[in-house]
């Protein structure tokens, strides 16, 4: 609903710049959001709001980063490609391919070496598994047993090629995790069940010290890969299959299965939406990020000085 | 005081900075057990054990990855990328991540880590391993540069960019890796950012740089014994943050400027001294400002071509005086 919400307002003009969206893909933030522990660290990519907001960050800051006001997360400063709550523990959304593969696994080896049970989650795409950071960070990850979870969220598209046309086997990142000694683990991306599950096992393993693992999860993204594509590259059917497949009415269909009220479910819907409302409406009417900003914080003094 | 070589003063400085703080670890290619291929970090591994002095494999994005990741949650890593040519195979992590994280996440992220490298030339390793990178790490906003000539100050410096909360580039030069000098026992810190006039001269300042330094002090010999003029040296030490004030106190009193620096021609940082002086302190200088630099040509591995491309004293004393003609 929030990315929902992103994209109008995109199309309103209020959101410059480029955002790139997970609609379809939001079962594994939610059930890898459910199963990790308030210590565990994220780490996603520049199509991370959702993993951002299932740590616990607000819509407004989330709306206001990808407006670029005072509001923000980071008050514009890092814009939607960068979303990071330090005190969430989302340790970043980066925005360079495979980069962060190699930095949580710094994450998890400080939380090895300080004898903490955290662990580090990192979330990438299916194009990650075809550059160096990728094969050196999980090569790295099992040497030193590292208490980290990988997890390539296959959505079939690089960016605006098929990940089939340009990777050696069929499965991206399952394929290649037998070259680390790792078990492949092909799942179901869009059943927010089977997401927390193998979730809940990954994180086990790691926080017992039982090392990393690297799950597949096979979803897809509703939309183009970011504002600037409508993603016609892709066959009409295989688009229509995986709307069919949209995590969020297919969950829905299995509470009322299970017996939850279409009354309760409604209610938690209209909640959110008026959540949605109210952050639009803070963020959209925050005050501009002050211009001395563009001069803090380049060094841990607080300022950007290069010389006396 | 102890006589060091430059080698040993690198491992003095972390040593001294391991003992004081658990939260220094270390890591790197043969760093550990083989005590650095430059054996820089012998006996780190025997005294800290292997929890925080690690091998890692030939992997220096995931070398550099790790100590970012590592800085960002709690501890004060360092880590060596072994000759600073391979900076090129991992700048990503250097120039986009570690650089720009702490701007872009307004201040949340905070980044104590130093990255150590053998860099320069004079060894005949040939063009991939010979480099003088630090003006590279000089142009990208969010990195400290460090490299020091003296194995006091290799030290000293060493100690204070472990200590600093900033990300700090730390060029070590190979050729001088076996030079000895005086270093102070016991805690020795040298500020970041603080230039070292070594020389006072009347007529013209030289500044100088790393393996570049000794060459000056030698050029500033041979000028005063020679031909009479008598040079200011100065030891930059640190690039950023830059000790502007002392170069342009020094260069006001001499009204002459000549940069001495490893770098190919094309944007070295003396080209950046050379702006500020010639914008802030125009009027108070008595000639043209000179840079003496390698040329714009890849390092031979030959000897002879190798002496010929970096700049050494003859070089620098002819330069001198063409300018103080």
């Amino acid at each position: 609903m929030l990315e929902k919400r992103a994209y109008d307002l995109f199309m309103q003009n209020m959101i410059k710049g480029t955002s790139h969206l997970a609609l379809g893909q939001e079962a594994i933030a939610a059930g890898f959001g459910l199963a990790m522990q308030t210590g565990d660290y994220t780490f996603c990519t520049y199509r991370g709001h959702n993993h951002t907001l299932v740590r616990g960050v607000s819509m407004t800051e989330i709306l206001g980063e990808l407006m670029g006001n005072a509001s923000g997360l980071m008050r514009g400063k890092g814009g939607s490609m960068h979303l990071t709550s330090v005190k969430h523990n989302v340790m970043g959304s980066y925005a360079i391919i495979g980069a962060h593969l190699t930095i949580a696994n710094g994450a998890a080896w400080s939380a090895q070496y300080r004898g903490t049970d955290q662990v580090a989650v990192c979330f990438f795409g299916d194009g990650t598994t075809n550059i160096g950071a990728f094969h050196e960070a999980l090569n790295f990850a099992v040497i030193w047993k590292l208490p980290i979870v990988f997890v390539c969220e296959n959505n079939l598209y690089m960016e605006y090629t098929s990940i089939y046309d340009v990777t050696a086997v069929e499965h991206p990142a399952a394929d290649r995790a037998s070259a680390y000694g790792l078990e492949p683990v092909l799942i179901d991306g869009n059943d927010v069940d089977v997401v927390y599950r193998t979730a809940m096992r990954a994180l086990d393993l790691a926080r017992k010290g039982g090392g990393p693992s690297l799950i597949e999860a096979q979803t897809y993204r509703h939309g183009g890969h970011s504002r600037a594509d409508p993603g016609k590259y892709r066959p009409d059917e295989e688009v229509q299959a995986w709307l069919a497949k949209d995590p969020i009415p297919s969950y829905r269909q299995r509470l009322l299965q299970l017996g939850i009220g279409e009354s309760e479910i409604k209610k938690i819907e209209d909640e959110t939406k008026a959540q949605v409302d109210a952050a639009t409406e803070t963020a959209r009417n925050a005050p501009p990020t002050p211009l001395e900003l563009a001069e803090k914080d380049l060094w841990a003094d607080g300022g950007s000085a290069w010389r006396n | 005081m102890a006589q060091l070589t430059y080698r040993e003063a690198v491992a003095a400085g972390m040593q001294q900075e391991m003992r004081r703080d658990p939260n220094v670890v270390f890591l790197g290619e043969d760093v550990a057990a083989a005590g650095g291929v430059f054996k820089t970090t012998v006996g780190l591994l025997e005294e800290f054990g292997p929890k925080r002095v690690r091998d890692t494999p030939i992997s220096e994005q995931a070398i550099l990855g790790a100590a970012m990741g590592a800085a960002m949650t709690g501890l004060r890593p360092i880590a060596e990328i072994m000759f600073s040519d391979f900076f090129a195979v991992c700048w990503d992590i250097v120039a986009n991540e570690i650089a720009k994280t702490r701007y872009m996440t307004d201040g949340q992220v905070t980044l104590p880590l130093v990255i150590k490298s053998g860099n320069g030339a004079g060894a005949r390793f040939g063009a991939q391993h010979s480099q003088a990178v630090e003006n590279w790490a000089m142009a990208v906003p969010g990195l400290k540069v460090v490299a020091p000539a003296f194995p006091a100050d290799v030290k000293g410096l060493m100690a204070a960019a472990i200590r600093d909360n900033d990300p700090v580039l730390f060029f070590e030069s190979k050729s001088l890796y076996a030079v000895k000098g005086e270093v102070p026992e016991g805690e020795h810190i040298v500020p970041l950012g603080k230039a070292n006039v070594i020389r006072q001269g009347t007529d013209v300042t030289i500044v100088a740089l790393a393996l570049m330094v000794p060459r000056a002090l030698k050029a500033a010999d041979m000028l005063k014994e020679q031909h009479g003029i008598n040079a200011t040296v100065i030891d930059l030490r640190s690039l950023v943050p830059l000790d502007t004030q002392t170069i342009l106190t020094e260069v006001a009193k001499t009204g002459r400027l000549v940069t001495v620096e490893e770098n190919p021609r094309l944007c070295g940082w003396g080209a950046e001294i050379s702006s500020i002086v010639s914008e802030e302190l125009f009027w108070d200088l008595d000639g043209p400002i000179v840079r003496v630099t390698t040329p714009h040509i890849p390092l031979s591995a030959a000897n002879n071509l190798e002496d010929m491309q970096l700049p050494n004293p003859e070089r620098i004393v002819a330069s001198v005086r063409q300018l103080c003609d």
